[in-house]
């Protein structure tokens, strides 16, 4: 008989369902019927990495929603990568509690804009605030932009902005900030390496 | 790492030290575990605390932060007065027989060529002696008094074991015995692997700290070897990667430098940093760096770049000075910067000196958060009562938060530290409003770019002629970028080696950094991530986890930079003759014709043994470094500082007390405390259960462990009167904080240079945002001056007093 993981773990939740009732006194037929299924049998499953530490272990990441148009979908359940080849489907304890930074009551869910000496947020929509962004980093390179050094050298840098990027971002994400921070002329970047 | 985390089940010896993988990086450790069990291996710990890591060892010493260098200077001293090398590796694959200049010199903590003025050397003696042929002088005997072999011999004999006992607090007995084992992975069957994280890093000497284990594995042969190396256990999850891509002040992808003004053309640019063999016939792999830049620059301007116009050398921004995070605070903290982002970045956090950083942020006109969750950072203008007493009134800084989507919303790559490029998929719809990282970098720039379109303005060149190739502008897709990291071919690129064939057509992705061009002919955003998205499709998505050797390197799991390579400087496994040093850990030999085995070769795959080509291809002189030249600030030998803040009057091994290239800023200058009215050390650490100041967010881990705590010694609690649970205050001349004490025995009081030290452990994970107890910023105590070289700060090691509160 050959059983796949996910359908090993269908026969194993409904076994001990099974189990458990007949031993009440239930016929097991008609108390299949009343169980409920197992939580993980009916998810998505998709492969991803934990975003904690850099020994970049595999999980696997349970989700409800079939990602059809009008469906969100959603994580439910976190657990480790068992064919991964460095943490053989086990997890640290912040990595197996990974469903609970997913799902954070203080993940950001809009845009907010606080103004100068304000003391609270603003809601704001994306449109104004990356134009108001854009109009305040051209103002301000447009300004401190050095064309030449003292000696005369083409220098084509901006110091008076500068930019912290994320180090648990994508390679993607990286390199795409570099090239367009570079095009502007920044130098003042770094990532979480010196910290 | 220059190996992997499953490699290190190979190793013989574990020696952890500069980190604490079974706390730091628990599912990685479990390979140390694998090694003691399977292979019989020791494993080593030395660490000021006796941590989770500690409990596993076979051997533990307890030392002093900041004196690493002792104690490795010391080992150094033991191997060579014990002739416990491995000679035909040291003599054939290092510089130890190189002869160096004769007006080189060490005096007093010193090297030669010191300007006290600038605090900075001149390194012009720190090289070789080179011969009429314009090579270097070698002497193969090693007896030659000016080689590198008996220069360091004499450089560390002033590092005896009653010196160590007396500047580390480790006893000399447990000292040797920690030598001893070391020692024994000089035989050519036996490999010790070295694992180090932020505690090595994070100190005034940190870069020489490193430097001191790499000599350490040279000098016994472990570098190049299966369950060898020097292994960088790393922090974020893809802190590699964003290293790797040159997100740094002072880099480009793929480890080139952006240029300084010291470079004002294209040709001195190349010049500079395209380095002439010192040994005849080496591969001195940097000798293609001009294929790398012009590809990177083909990457970022398209038809733009051309060889008339030196590839847009004038487009690209040029330094005159660091702007690493220290300074950049710094100038802030003057005024001098108006705009500032922090991208997934808890500076406030993150940053030593939190009050600096506060007053710092205070003074920007604009700031910029991108993040998953909400950050101190992001709300820095808050008055949180005692754990931020501001006033909002009177801070006039614009700050604008926009959410971005985490791990579970996104496609992309990682890179961990082994150097696997691994695929991930999205699995969730983000929260609200939030956007992928790409998507808003390229709208904001998209915005940028029509304003100076419309408006005109300071040089508008490089924005405008950004090339921009995707399908989508405003949201280029993972795989477009990962391709065009990757590189393609721009035009028929023929094969050198074989007229009439080609390397790769017109628009097809290339396999391998080996084909890329200084001509223009071919594009690459990253050079050493060639090979990752081939012509084949993502090769970072794959998933084939077995393990032909038997030795873990999985070579079809995701993809490992430089192309697809398991173990770097694998050529160094095998003996001059290409017979491997250990048939049973063979990682790859000669058959007659090729370099072939178990992992792709760091090396000409056709270079014959006789053809002498050494195994240290990216070095000049194709051998592993002993002796550093000018490579890095403070010295060509690792030499022990006392840290900026240390107990101690003087350094016991010199009169130069601090590392004297290091820099400090006048305006921190005075915020440094002496032993006087700060007799305590401390040190920052992190814990299992939290992750930064990210996981505090997270329900669970904020349940685990939910307030702030210092680990205090059981004799330094007695003295102060503080027992367990009681509220303590610490204060460093920067600033102070409140919080509950863990008396433990896990740090006991050392005796150094006849006095007791104390030393307390604090970790950093609270704040006032979170589902964790508001707390205050462990940073506020810790002082703003960083490594010699590059500049990160020292956590690790400052002084402190506490009292109860």
């Amino acid at each position: 008989m050959t059983v796949t993981r996910r359908g090993f773990l269908k026969i194993t939740a409904s076994s001990i369902g099974a189990t458990t009732l007949a031993t009440l006194g239930f016929s097991p037929n008609e108390a299949l019927a009343e169980v409920r299924t197992f939580k993980l049998a009916h998810t998505s499953e998709t492969r991803n990495t934990c975003p904690y530490c850099s020994v970049g272990c595999g999980v696997i990441l349970h989700g409800l929603g079939d990602r059809a148009k009008n469906a969100r979908s959603e994580l439910i359940h976190v657990e480790g990568d068992p064919d991964h080849p460095v943490n053989r489907g086990t997890l640290c304890p912040k990595g197996a509690g990974l469903l609970d930074f997913v799902r954070s009551p203080n993940r950001l869910r809009t845009v907010e804009y606080r103004a100068p000496g304000s003391d609270r947020w603003e809601r704001k929509s994306w449109d104004w605030a990356l134009g108001r962004i854009a109009r305040l980093m051209k103002d301000d390179r447009d300004r401190n932009f050095i064309a030449r050094s003292p000696a005369g050298v083409t220098v084509n840098r901006w110091l008076t902005c500068g930019f912290l990027a994320a180090s648990a971002s994508s390679n993607e994400s990286g390199y795409l900030t570099n090239k367009m921070l570079r095009a502007v002329g920044m130098t003042a970047l770094d990532n979480q390496a010196r910290v | 790492m220059t190996n992997n985390w499953v490699d290190i089940k190979n190793a013989d010896v574990v020696l952890v030290m500069g980190g604490n993988p079974a706390e730091a990086h628990p599912c990685g450790f479990k390979w140390v575990i694998e090694a003691k069990v399977e292979n019989g291996a020791r494993l080593v710990v030395v660490d000021p605390r006796f941590t989770r890591t500690a409990a596993m060892a076979d051997q533990f010493a307890q030392l002093r932060p900041g004196t690493d260098i002792a104690f490795l200077g010391g080992v150094i001293r033991y191997l060579l007065e014990k002739d416990s090398i491995q000679r035909d590796y040291v003599k054939a694959y290092t510089n130890a027989p190189f002869v160096v200049r004769a007006d080189y010199a060490f005096d007093d903590g010193l090297f030669s060529g010191y300007a006290a003025d600038k605090r900075s050397y001149d390194k012009t003696t720190w090289a070789y002696e080179l011969g009429e042929d314009g090579y270097a002088k070698v002497d193969p005997t090693m007896r030659d008094p000016r080689c590198v072999l008996q220069l360091m011999k004499r450089h560390y004999s002033r590092y005896t074991p009653e010196t160590v006992e007396s500047v580390t607090g480790v006893p000399r007995a447990t000292f040797l015995g920690i030598c001893e084992t070391i020692a024994s992975t000089a035989a050519v069957n036996r490999t010790m692997t070295s694992l180090y994280a932020l505690g090595w890093t994070q100190h005034s000497v940190g870069s020489q700290n490193i430097r001191a284990i790499a000599c350490i594995q040279l000098l016994l042969g472990n570098i190049g070897l299966v369950g060898g190396g020097v292994n960088a256990l790393r922090g974020h999850s893809n802190i590699q990667g964003l290293t790797d891509l040159g997100v740094m002040s002072h880099m480009l992808p793929g480890y080139l430098t952006l240029p300084t003004e010291n470079d004002p053309d294209f040709s001195t640019y190349l010049e500079k940093r395209t380095p002439k063999p010192l040994r005849l016939g080496q591969m001195n792999y940097w000798q293609n760096y001009p294929k790398f830049f012009v590809s990177l620059m083909k990457a970022f301007y398209g038809a733009r770049a051309t060889k008339e116009n030196d590839f847009c050398y004038e487009w690209l921004p040029k330094n005159d000075k660091p702007y690493d995070i220290l300074a950049t605070f710094e100038l802030m903290s003057q005024g001098k910067m108006n705009g500032y982002f922090c991208q997934g970045f808890n500076p406030i956090g993150s940053v030593p000196d939190t009050n600096k950083v506060v007053a710092a942020l205070s003074r920007l006109r604009y700031l910029v958060i991108i993040d998953p969750l909400v950050t101190e950072t992001s709300t820095f203008w808050k008055n949180q009562g005692e754990f931020n007493d501001v006033d909002p009134g009177k801070i006039e800084t614009e700050v604008f938060r926009l959410p971005s989507t985490c791990f579970a919303e996104e496609d992309g790559s990682l890179v961990n530290s082994a150097r696997w490029l691994q695929w991930h998929w999205k699995a969730a719809d983000p929260p609200g409003e939030a956007k992928g990282d790409p998507e808003i970098i390229a709208e904001l720039f998209l915005r940028i770019r029509a304003l100076y379109a419309k408006e005109g303005g300071a040089f508008p060149d490089p924005i405008l002629g950004l090339h921009w190739p995707y399908r989508i502008a405003h949201s280029p897709s993972p795989e477009e970028l990962a391709k065009e990291f990757n590189g393609y071919a721009l035009a028929d690129v023929p094969d050198p080696k074989a007229p009439g064939r080609l390397l790769a057509r017109d628009g097809e992705q290339l396999g391998t950094f080996a084909d890329l061009q200084a001509d223009g002919t071919t594009a690459s955003g990253c050079w050493i991530f060639c090979g990752s998205f081939s012509q084949a499709g993502n090769q970072m998505a794959r998933r084939d986890a077995s393990d032909p050797s038997g030795l873990g390197s999985t070579p079809g799991w995701s993809w490992a930079w430089p192309a697809n390579r398991r173990i770097l400087y694998n050529r160094a496994s095998a003996d001059p003759a290409g017979r491997p040093w250990d048939q049973s850990r063979s990682c790859i030999y000669w058959n007659g014709k090729r370099w072939v085995g178990n992992d792709i070769p760091d090396y000409r795959p056709d270079a014959a043994p006789t053809e002498g080509v050494s195994p240290f291809v990216m070095n000049a002189d194709g051998v592993g470094h002993l002796f550093a030249l000018g490579y890095l600030a403070d010295g060509p030998f690792p030499e022990h500082y006392e840290p900026f803040e240390t107990p101690l009057e003087r350094n016991p091994l010199s009169a130069a007390l601090s590392n004297p290239v290091a820099r400090v800023f006048e305006s921190d200058r005075h915020k440094l405390g002496t032993a006087r009215e700060f007799p305590v050390v401390a040190t920052t650490y992190r814990l299992t259960e939290h992750f930064h100041f990210w996981t505090k967010h997270a329900r669970i881990s904020a349940v685990l462990q939910p307030e702030p705590f210092l680990e205090m010694g059981e004799e330094l609690a007695r003295h102060k009167g503080i027992r367990s649970g009681d509220r303590v205050m610490i204060r460093s001349r920067r600033g102070r904080i409140i919080l509950r004490a863990v008396v433990t025995k896990r740090i006991r009081a050392l005796r150094i240079q006849g006095r007791q030290v104390h030393t307390i452990g604090i970790p950093l994970h609270w704040g006032y945002e979170g589902l964790t107890k508001p707390g205050y910023l462990v940073n506020t105590l810790t002082p703003s001056v960083g490594d010699a070289n590059i500049q990160t700060p020292e956590y690790k090691a400052f002084l402190v007093d506490v009292q109860k509160a």
